[in-house]
């Protein structure tokens, strides 16, 4: 299993965009993929709702974790994503 | 095929001639009332769920597609994010589960899965992150009427130029109407006053309403003709029919043309009296137009579209945008700006608002807005803020004693307080005023005279509750008359009171855009005279005809008499004299 920490940068945190743009990246990949907060909450990086509901906001750090065939590409491109604060200027 | 002769009533004028759209919006059935289901049915009630998300997930898989191409993908991750609500992995198992330990029917499970995470969402501090439980509550609307096995097609959806016939239409359907493709309007239901008349006029929509039964008999891709003068309708109309019909619409468009010429000039009397013509608005969209159809102004901008057309309460900003939108368009003109009229008829889906047995006479405007009055707040900042950007005036509905007007005035000072402290600029010296629509308001117009700025006479609502008149009952219908001498009495009440303290009084109801009550409303003293767009030409070409002396003699007269049909055939009279 991959796992690594990553801080949402964008401003308005985990809202639909950043959330829909994650779960999208998330389902191209084969591997369990999950998000694990600071408080141990821990929701299924391809579940839109799950994200959401976690109200992460700018500032907070997750931990993202893949298990599964190709679970190194996965982190790589979903940390990729978050540090680019979603594409935001 | 014969022919087949429709009545209706006929509340927006002009002819037309098209293709039936039927509009059957989610019937009420049986299984909304069914909760539980038997140990055997879980399968089959699996599949009806599973039936359900794949049409949710095709429909709202367009509606992505229209929404990137009409509005840009930008637009389009709202409803992205809503497919992926339905495709979540956490949804659909959820429901299932319920279904199967629980038995209970899918729309149930629908329902309890939906408010769960709703209410999960509304739990979080960001208010942006609150606000999405609408879009959970959508996804669970939709798949509520795909249960309801109906094809989920919206108005907005109609890309040809078709004759719309449904059972009714609510104000969130007539919000969504297209001139350019729905060329007429026919329903099972409904008033000359009702909500849908309204917009019917105001959009310039012929509509004939309330023909009952008879639509029954109406199928999808029929041939229909309408006549939103004399309510009459015609099925499967003859060759010769369609004939003389486009002649007809030949005739309407040159008798149009003809008082067009009017509608950019002043509203003067022979005598040289000057009133002010000006239009009621809905959607800023009208806004544009207004000047080009003669409006010297608008009298009334119903700001209900902004709440009807959203998903959850319109923020300052998107308020702001539209009112500053309308202030602009208007370049410099007085737009009057009546604050949120809800309740009633008019209903918000995010506000959950309980069913009332008597809504007119319940929990609507002025009476919510004074209940929850961030919401009021918030318009007010909104509307201050767009002040700079034009001439605004505002006002506020259904007020029925000075408690409520002097509520909504703190409220107002409150709003220009706070956007004080955080240095925003807005106007000074904004008119508020109040409409004038409820008997109690009327009869003490010259206590309420001292505080306002003007006052707007709402002949709807006021002829409603003066006659004690349900304007959506056809059954009493006839009883619904602005001519009834007690609403005549009241109208003169309110003018007077008004002009005694110096004040102006407008009217925005339907009487305003009558032009057989015009020499009454001139003679009675109205300054101000607030129409749909479509009416303005008219009564400008009305005005042009009167003296002003001899209509205050008129209506003198008029007042001492006992009945409306009296008060009709005077007017009548007057208007058919040689000049």
């Amino acid at each position: 299993m991959i796992r690594e920490q990553v801080t949402i940068q964008n401003d308005q945190g985990f809202h639909v965009r950043p959330a829909q743009l994650f779960v999208t990246e998330s389902n191209k990949f084969s591997s369990t993929i999950k998000l694990i907060t600071e408080n141990d909450n821990t929701v299924d990086g391809k579940s839109i709702l799950g994200l959401m509901t976690l109200g992460l906001a700018q500032g907070s750090t997750v931990t993202i974790t893949a298990e599964g065939a190709d679970e190194e590409a996965a982190v790589r491109a979903l940390v990729e994503l978050v540090n680019s604060k979603f594409g935001e200027a | 095929m014969s022919e087949q002769r429709i009545q209706g009533l006929g509340v927006s004028a002009g002819t037309r001639i098209g293709r039936v759209h039927l509009y059957r919006p989610q019937a009420a059935t049986d299984s909304l009332s069914r909760k539980q289901v038997a140990e055997a049915d879980v399968p089959a009630e699996l599949e009806r769920l599973r039936a359900a998300k794949e049409q949710s997930l095709e429909q709202l898989q367009a509606l992505v597609e229209k929404t990137k191409q009409s509005l840009g993908a930008d637009k389009a991750v709202i409803l992205e994010g809503q497919t992926s609500i339905l495709a979540d992995p956490t949804f659909f198992p959820e429901m299932e589960k319920r279904i199967q330990g629980q038995l209970v029917s899918a729309e149930l499970a629908v329902d309890q899965v939906v408010e769960q995470i709703a209410g999960l969402f509304e739990s979080l501090p960001q208010e942006y992150m609150r606000e999405r439980a609408a879009d959970v509550r959508d996804v669970g609307k939709r798949l509520r009427t795909n249960l309801g096995g109906n094809s989920g097609v919206s108005l907005a959806d109609i890309q040809q130029e078709v004759v719309l016939v449904a059972d009714d239409l609510t104000p969130s359907d007539t919000v969504q109407l297209d001139k350019t493709y729905i060329l007429g309007i026919v329903t099972r239901t409904g008033g000359k006053t009702s909500h849908t008349a309204i917009l019917a006029k105001s959009l310039g929509i012929p509509a004939v309403l309330g023909i009952g039964a008879a639509l029954d008999t109406i199928e999808q891709g029929d041939l229909l003709l309408l006549d939103g003068n004399t309510g009459a309708c015609v099925l499967h109309p003859l060759e010769s029919t369609v004939e003389e019909a486009r002649r007809r619409m030949e005739d309407e468009h040159h008798q149009s043309q003809a008082l067009s010429v009017y509608a950019n000039q002043p509203a003067v009397t022979r005598d040289g009296h000057q009133i002010e013509v000006v239009a009621n608005i809905g959607t800023t969209l009208e806004s544009r137009s207004s000047l080009a159809e003669g409006a010297e102004g608008i009298g009334l901008f119903r700001t209900e579209f902004l709440f009807m057309n959203a998903t959850s309460m319109p923020t300052e900003e998107e308020q702001f945008a539209a009112y500053r939108e309308v202030a602009e368009n208007l370049q410099g003109h007085p737009v009057v700006i009546r604050t949120l009229d809800i309740g009633g008829d008019k209903e918000l889906p995010y506000l959950e608002l309980p069913k009332e047995l008597n809504p007119f006479l319940g929990y609507r405007a002025i009476r919510l807005c004074l209940d929850r009055p961030e919401i009021l707040l918030t318009q007010l900042r909104a509307i201050l803020r767009a002040s700079v950007h034009g001439q605004l005036k505002v006002m506020f509905p259904m007020i029925s004693n000075l408690q409520e007007w002097r509520q909504a005035k703190a409220l107002w000072l409150q709003a220009q307080e706070q956007l004080r402290a955080e240095g925003v600029a807005f106007a000074d010296g904004i008119e508020v005023g109040m409409m004038v629509e409820i008997p109690s308001a009327a009869l003490l117009a010259d206590q309420f005279a001292k505080e306002v700025d003007f006052f707007s006479i709402g002949t709807n609502d006021l002829v409603q509750y003066t006659v004690a008149v349900d304007r959506m009952n056809e059954k009493v219908a006839d009883l619904y008359d602005y001519f009834h001498p007690a609403v005549l009495r009241l109208i003169q009440m309110v003018i007077e009171a008004g002009h005694r303290e110096g004040k102006w009084t407008g009217m925005c109801g339907g009487m305003a855009g009558d032009p057989q009550a015009t020499p009454l409303l001139l003679g009675l003293g109205l300054d101000e005279w607030s129409m749909d767009a479509g009416s303005i030409a008219k009564i400008k070409h009305a005005v042009h005809g009167l003296h002003r002396a001899d209509c205050v003699a008129l209506a003198q007269r008029l007042l001492t008499l006992g009945t409306a049909p009296e008060i009709r055939t005077e007017l009548q009279t007057y208007l058919q004299q040689p000049e």
